[in-house]
């Protein structure tokens, strides 16, 4: 007799950790979701052309403040500024390039660092706060910073910084954002898994508990805060080399609602959610381009329908479905 | 340190113009169970939160093994060794009941208890789950917490404070909506843990359980302490009765 049976049912042995592969098919089954898209993300920018190899490396970086957004979100931060984290690692990274003339790779690690260290310092006062507030907060630090800019006129006032000097090579500037946005995606996936992963989601769950139970939540969101800003930070840091340039518009608005709305479109919490959304909307936002004006139109629309529609998030959509394919068995 | 294992000082605590508790003391023996009862808004549990550190006092002092730990951050108080429960039970909802355990196995006071490193945590987490209760072999503690039924989630919060390896267990009102069979199975759980040699503090309203466990009871009332004694002494007490069953009938 033969019957149907779902594939990760016969895989999957209770728990999310514990795999029993009896067969090429099934590593396959397991493997198939993980290397294609990693797949396509290398080859396709050879295949493209020049215009297109721009969008996936601007895709990749704001896929790192996506990827960062969701980390912050799973601990229970809610952050509206990831502009701030992009903004200070773009600005970082121009000083140390154009101020001080340090060598590009430098200029990147060191405006990396720094910065992170820069955002680490001054959230770790509001980090105590919770839900909306924190909300607020992070919303009004990019806003806070340009008028400092603006008002002091350093780092260039509101011309910014131009001139910086580019990354030069055109395999490095492609293959390095794809590379960290690769490695960012998988590391944080299984580090969300791991013992402090399932420490970090508790404290959004329920962080009295947590106390309880002999964890120092604080040093915790510290932590969590550094990694995010080190991820988003160098975002920015590289975003200056490519365009050669750093200004007020790294503070803007965009670079802090495109994070959210990725993960809100690609599924909260998942990590390839977030990856999903920034490689859907970056590249549709170029596609409208040709509408001129009513793109935001467009855009918003797609976006609503994409929202109301899978209310889940697109990776966890496609997850379940993909879970749901079944064999024949002979019983 | 078979005396004074816990002492609570003095302790006052005023909330606006509300005296939560005013001026409690009393001091704990190793190795002994004391129950605290008493109406609601009595401040039960405001106690227990002074002594585990989520409300610091207005004044008054809690000493526990010799040591000083009034104010103390709440994760340092659980590093040394006091666990609690949660009257509202707060579970981590999202994670599987076994992955719950995780989070107390991942301090520092249980890292250091096993030499830093040490095998499976998943391991550990399910051998606690079926100490309280959880069977074993079924899908049971694999299950996302939020599925659980709310007797489980009261025991899972119990394998939670023991996953701590505690000195000093406190449960707040452990037994409130559970049914009997599930209060009566966890009955003896809790006297096992007594003859391992823990220190408990029961805040109940379930009065016929906690007395036949209990080594002390205290009574609280408005925020003070009005009576102190064995079991059988406090419920023959004058103002017990007065605060529990009202003037006219006492």
């Amino acid at each position: 007799m033969i019957r149907k049976e779902r594939i990760d049912r016969g895989i999957k042995v209770r728990s999310d950790d514990i795999y029993a592969i009896s067969s090429y098919r099934e590593i396959l089954y397991l493997l198939l979701p993980r290397v294609i898209p990693v797949l396509c993300l290398l080859l396709l920018p050879t295949l493209l052309g020049s215009y297109y190899e721009r969008v996936i490396i601007i895709s990749c970086l704001m896929g790192l403040l996506a990827l960062s957004w969701d980390l912050l979100a799973s601990i229970g931060l809610f952050s509206l500024g990831q502009a701030f984290f992009f903004g200070v690692g773009g600005y970082a990274s121009g000083f140390f390039s154009y101020q001080l003339g340090l060598p590009v790779p430098y200029s990147i690690v060191l405006g990396t660092v720094s910065g992170a260290l820069v955002c680490t310092l001054l959230l770790a006062p509001v980090l105590r706060l919770k839900g909306v507030y924190f909300s607020i907060v992070t919303l009004a630090f990019p806003l806070f910073f340009v008028r400092i800019i603006e008002s002091t006129k350093i780092l260039g006032g509101t011309e910014g910084i131009t001139g910086i000097s580019p990354i030069g090579n055109s395999w490095i500037e492609l293959y390095i954002p794809i590379f960290v946005f690769l490695f960012s995606l998988f590391g944080l996936r299984r580090l969300i898994n791991s013992d402090y992963g399932i420490v970090l989601q508790a404290i959004r769950d329920n962080d009295r508990a947590v106390i309880s139970s002999g964890i120092n939540v604080y040093a915790y969101k510290l932590e969590c805060t550094f990694i995010v800003s080190l991820l988003s930070c160098f975002s920015g840091a590289f975003m200056t080399h490519i365009y050669q340039a750093v200004g007020l518009s790294a503070f803007a608005l965009d670079y802090s609602l495109l994070p959210l709305t990725s993960a809100v479109l690609g599924g909260v919490g998942t990590f390839a959610g977030p990856a999903i959304g920034t490689f859907i909307l970056v590249p549709l936002s170029e596609f409208l381009r040709v509408f001129g004006t009513l793109r935001v139109v467009f855009y918003s629309v797609i976006l609503f329908l994409c929202i109301v529609l899978l209310p889940e998030g697109i990776f966890p959509f496609l997850k379940r479905k993909y879970h749901q394919i079944e064999r024949f068995v002979e019983v | 340190m078979r005396e004074n294992f816990l002492v609570v000082e003095n302790v006052s605590k005023s909330f606006g113009g509300v005296k939560a508790i005013s001026n409690v003391s009393f001091s704990l023996s190793g190795n002994s169970l004391l129950g605290i009862i008493g109406p609601n808004g009595a401040g039960k549990t405001t106690l227990i939160n002074i002594i585990t550190g989520f409300i610091k006092p207005d004044s008054g002092r809690v000493i526990f093994k010799g040591d000083d730990i009034t104010g103390l951050p709440g994760y340092k108080i659980a590093e040394k060794g006091i666990a609690r429960t949660f009257q509202i039970v707060r579970p981590f909802l999202h994670l599987p009941a076994y992955k719950n355990l995780i989070i107390p196995l991942y301090s520092k006071r249980v890292k250091s208890f096993r030499g830093g490193r040490f095998g499976d945590r998943d391991t550990v987490a399910i051998d606690l789950l079926e100490e309280v209760g959880f069977e074993r072999d079924s899908s049971v503690p694999y299950k996302s917490a939020s599925s659980l039924p709310h007797g489980y989630l009261k025991r899972l919060e119990l394998a939670r404070c023991l996953a701590l390896q505690p000195e000093l267990l406190i449960l707040d009102e452990l037994f409130s909506g559970m049914s009997m069979s599930e209060v009566a199975a966890t009955v003896p759980i809790i006297e096992k843990l007594k003859a391992e040699g823990l220190t408990l503090i029961m805040i109940e309203h379930r009065l016929r359980e906690l007395f036949r466990i209990a080594d002390k009871v205290i009574v609280l009332n408005f925020g003070e302490k009005i009576a102190e004694g064995k079991p059988s002494e406090v419920i023959e007490n004058e103002l017990v009765k007065v605060a529990y069953l009202g003037a006219e009938s006492a």
